[in-house]
Parts: C-alpha cells; sequence; structure tokens
C-alpha cells in the first residue's frame, strides 16, 4: 500500500508537469486535468501499482509457498488430509483479487490529488480549471475499466506467485528462481493483459 | 499391513526404487536404514501418496494406495501419522495450532482437541508450549512437537523420516525412547527411516537394510547385527572400506 500511495503521488507529479511543457501554447493548460486524471485512471494507476505488486505480493507469496514446499510443510498438510491448493493458494488469490482493486483506487486518488496540487502549486492553473479539465472527457467507464484491470492483474499476480512457489522442488536455490520467475512473468503477463483490456473494452 | 509390491520409482535419470518390496505387519516397529539420500525417505512419502510409484504398488490395509481417489485418500490419510524429517511445523501457527490442525480436519469437538493436545504433548514431555511458535523451539523440541502431532491423531500407523538425525546423542535417546513409548501407549504401527544404527537397535522390531533402490536384507535385530552380508556388515559396523559403494549411493548413481 504505502509503496503503492508513493508511486501514485510522484506520477501525478510528472504527469502534470510533462503535460504542461508538451501543451505549452498549443493547447489550453486546462488539459493538464484531463491528462493527469485519464491517464492515472485508465493506464498508470492499475499498471504501476500492478508492476509494484507484482515485486511485493507476487514474490512474497512465491517466496513463502516455496519455503513451506521445501521445509515439507507443503507435504505435511497433505498428511493431515489438507489439499495445499486450497488450503494455501485459494485464500491468497481471493484476497488479492478482491484488494488489488481497493488499492488502485487508492492509488487512482493520489495520482489525481498530487497532479492537482502540483498544478496549482507549480503551473499557472486554478484548481476550478483543473477539474474543468478532469470533468471534460471524464466517463464512469475510466474508473471501473482500471479496477477490472486491476482485479485481473491480483488474480494474475497472486496465481502465478501461488503457482511458481508450490512447484518448488528442492533447496534455497530453487526459492530463489521460483521468486525471480514469479516476478518476471508477472510483470510480463501484466503487460500482455494491459493490451489485453485495452483492445477488448476500449 | 503396509506392503510395498516392486515398488519402481525414479527421479529423471536418478533411479530411486528398483524392485523394492516391504511387508511392515500390525504392531511392529519397522526400521528401514540404509544410506543417505538411497530412497529411504521416497519410500516412506508412497505410504501415504505423497509420492506415486512408477510402476508395483504399495498397498495399505488392502488399498492400494495411488488407486485411491481424494476422498479415500483423505481417509488413509487420518490412519497415518507423519513426523517428518525436519518435523515439517507450520511455522505460521503456534504449536497448538500445529497440533490441532489434524484433529479440525477429523471434525473432533473443540474440547476434545483441546485434550488431546495436552495429552499429546504430556507424552512427548513438552507440556505448556501450547502458546509458543516453532521458530522459539529448539531443533529437538520441534521434532517432539511434529511427534505429538503425529500421535495426536491416535493414528493406527506413525511413519518416521529420520527421526533422531542431527541431534545431540542425549537427545537422540530421548526421542528413541519416545517412540518406544508411543508404541507402548497407543499400541501403533510404526515405520521408521533411520542411518543411525543405534537408534535401529533401541527401536526396531525388525530391520530392513535398503541398498541400490531394493531391500538387501531384513531381520530381526539380532538377525541383522549376525548378518554375513558384507554390504549389510559395512553398513551397520560403519567400515569406510569399500567406499565406492557408499559414494556411488551418495551421488544417487546406485540408488
Amino acid at each position: 500500500m504505502p509503496i503503492a500511495l508513493f508511486i501514485a503521488a510522484f506520477t501525478g507529479i510528472v504527469l502534470a508537469l510533462q503535460a504542461s511543457y508538451t501543451f505549452t501554447g498549443a493547447v489550453p493548460l486546462y488539459f493538464v486535468g484531463t491528462l493527469v486524471g485519464k491517464t492515472v485512471m485508465l493506464e498508470l494507476g492499475p499498471v504501476l501499482t500492478g508492476l509494484a505488486l507484482a515485486g511485493r505480493v507476487g514474490a512474497n507469496i512465491a517466496a513463502e509457498l516455496g519455503t513451506m514446499r521445501v521445509t515439507e510443510q507443503v507435504d505435511a498438510l497433505e498428511t493431515l488430509a489438507y489439499d495445499p491448493i486450497a488450503y494455501l493458494a485459494v485464500p491468497r488469490v481471493l484476497a488479492a483479487t478482491l484488494m488489488f482493486p481497493i488499492i488502485v483506487a487508492l492509488a487512482m486518488v493520489m495520482g489525481v490529488t498530487s497532479g492537482w496540487l502540483t498544478a496549482v502549486n507549480l503551473l499557472d492553473l486554478s484548481t476550478v480549471e483543473f477539474v474543468r479539465g478532469l470533468k471534460l472527457f471524464y466517463q464512469f467507464k475510466d474508473i471501473w475499466f482500471g479496477l477490472v484491470k486491476s482485479m485481473s492483474f491480483g488474480l494474475l499476480i497472486s496465481l502465478i506467485g501461488c503457482m511458481k512457489g508450490l512447484s518448488v522442488s528442492r533447496g534455497a536455490e530453487s526459492v530463489g528462481r521460483a521468486t525471480t520467475d514469479a516476478v518476471v512473468l508477472s510483470a510480463m503477463m501484466i503487460l500482455v493483459l494491459d493490451a489485453f483490456w485495452a483492445i477488448v473494452l476500449l | 499391513m503396509i506392503e510395498f509390491r516392486d515398488v519402481h520409482k525414479r527421479f529423471g535419470d536418478k533411479v530411486v526404487l528398483a524392485g523394492f518390496s516391504l511387508e511392515i505387519r500390525d504392531g511392529e516397529t519397522m526400521v528401514v536404514v540404509g544410506y543417505s539420500g538411497g530412497g529411504k525417505s521416497v519410500a516412506l512419502k508412497h505410504i501415504v501418496g505423497l509420492l506415486e510409484p512408477d510402476s508395483g504398488e504399495v498397498v495399505v490395509d488392502g488399498e492400494t494406495v495411488h488407486e485411491l481417489d481424494r476422498a479415500q485418500l483423505t481417509a488413509l490419510r487420518a490412519r497415518i501419522g507423519y513426523v517428518f524429517q525436519f518435523a515439517a511445523l507450520l511455522d505460521s501457527m503456534t504449536v497448538r495450532d500445529n497440533i490441532t490442525l489434524g484433529l479440525r480436519r477429523q471434525g473432533l469437538p473443540e474440547g476434545e482437541q483441546h485434550d488431546r493436545v495436552a495429552e499429546a504433548l504430556a507424552l512427548v514431555d513438552l507440556p505448556g508450549t501450547e502458546e509458543r511458535y516453532p521458530a522459539e523451539l529448539s531443533g529437538g523440541m520441534r521434532k517432539r512437537v511434529g511427534i505429538a502431532r503425529a500421535i495426536a491423531l491416535r493414528p493406527r500407523y506413525i511413519l518416521y523420516d529420520e527421526p533422531t538425525t542431527g541431534l545431540d546423542p542425549v537427545t537422540a535417546a530421548v526421542i528413541d525412547r519416545l517412540m518406544v513409548r508411543t508404541r507402548e501407549r497407543l499400541g501403533t504401527t510404526s515405520v521408521i527411516v533411520t542411518h543411525d544404527m543405534r537408534s535401529a537397535y533401541t527401536v526396531g522390531d525388525r530391520i530392513a537394510m535398503l541398498y541400490r533402490g531394493a531391500i538387501r536384507q531384513v531381520g530381526t535385530v539380532e538377525q541383522i547385527q549376525r548378518s554375513h552380508d558384507p554390504v549389510v556388515r559395512q553398513f551397520i559396523e560403519g567400515r569406510p572400506e569399500g567406499v565406492t559403494d557408499a559414494e556411488q549411493a551418495f551421488a544417487g548413481t546406485a540408488g
């Protein structure tokens, strides 16, 4: 969560400044609000948060389950008549899928807020104008599109983390490899899935 | 009764079990000895269906383990307590939660779960450790909790994977005594996998020597001690001559 908000805050600042730099003279400055809003909600909020959480959550799941596999804790669960998938993987996947949109929603709020603060303090733009730009092409779809995307990222990251973690065979080296694989694969799949949603939903 | 019938198992190129056959009678304590990396633990895992044989079968109480469906396998596992080499306690849970894990699965009422935990911990001489976490326990204590977790289920069979490996001689002797006590109090049939001959002599009714993926010799403690088989003699006496065999077994080329 702090990572997601940190990323969103700085993304908002940079977006506002870059927009104003790009627009100079040619486009009315209040479009800064439009650009910050659209970009944060549609793309950067979900994707940057997703990438950060792939490193944070995906790696955590893979390393934890991998270590449990190596130390025979997964085998122990099986001998105690538990299904490791149901007991270890399902709760993690559910939690990630449900919680990711909430984190991304907060990141969106943070991104737009920091963009607004930047515009007001560093650019020659008033709050009224920033909000005018923000509302200009806004559709409700902008928000739910971002949230649906982040839900799918949560599902993907946790699934890959569980899969890689539980498939660890032996030793610390194998846990390390599974963790790296989980992060790399998740990061790549997030970008692929991002393109997929853009094609299907936009 | 647990029966291995001509079990073969390989991992990639490494042949681990090659025609492994062994019968464990009800009520006895069978000790399987053999070189490190020689497939003893692999054999044990076949009994609870953690591994499936490439060919051959493992039969427990007349049921072929790898042919059981999920529900039957669950029922079978409820009759078997498994003590892992490094205890395999879930480190995110307290000792109590670790022990109740299996009991909850069996649907035991909470009051009875509580009693079973206390009883099992008393049997392994660790009363009062219920609320501690595995990381706060020594290696020997963790092993004893592992044994408590297995016996709390009041299983018909207990499988011990290297119960005394890596422990100091005194703690190892404590574990030996626990295994004997468990058997006396609960009447369980035990399979113990170890390369600790002192432990094997202390707790075993019969000893089976696993060599190159199959049983080289099986017999009572006295029979094994009087064995004329050079491979068995070398192993039980711990003689380094003819180390090539030992080295091969270690490297896995001999299984």
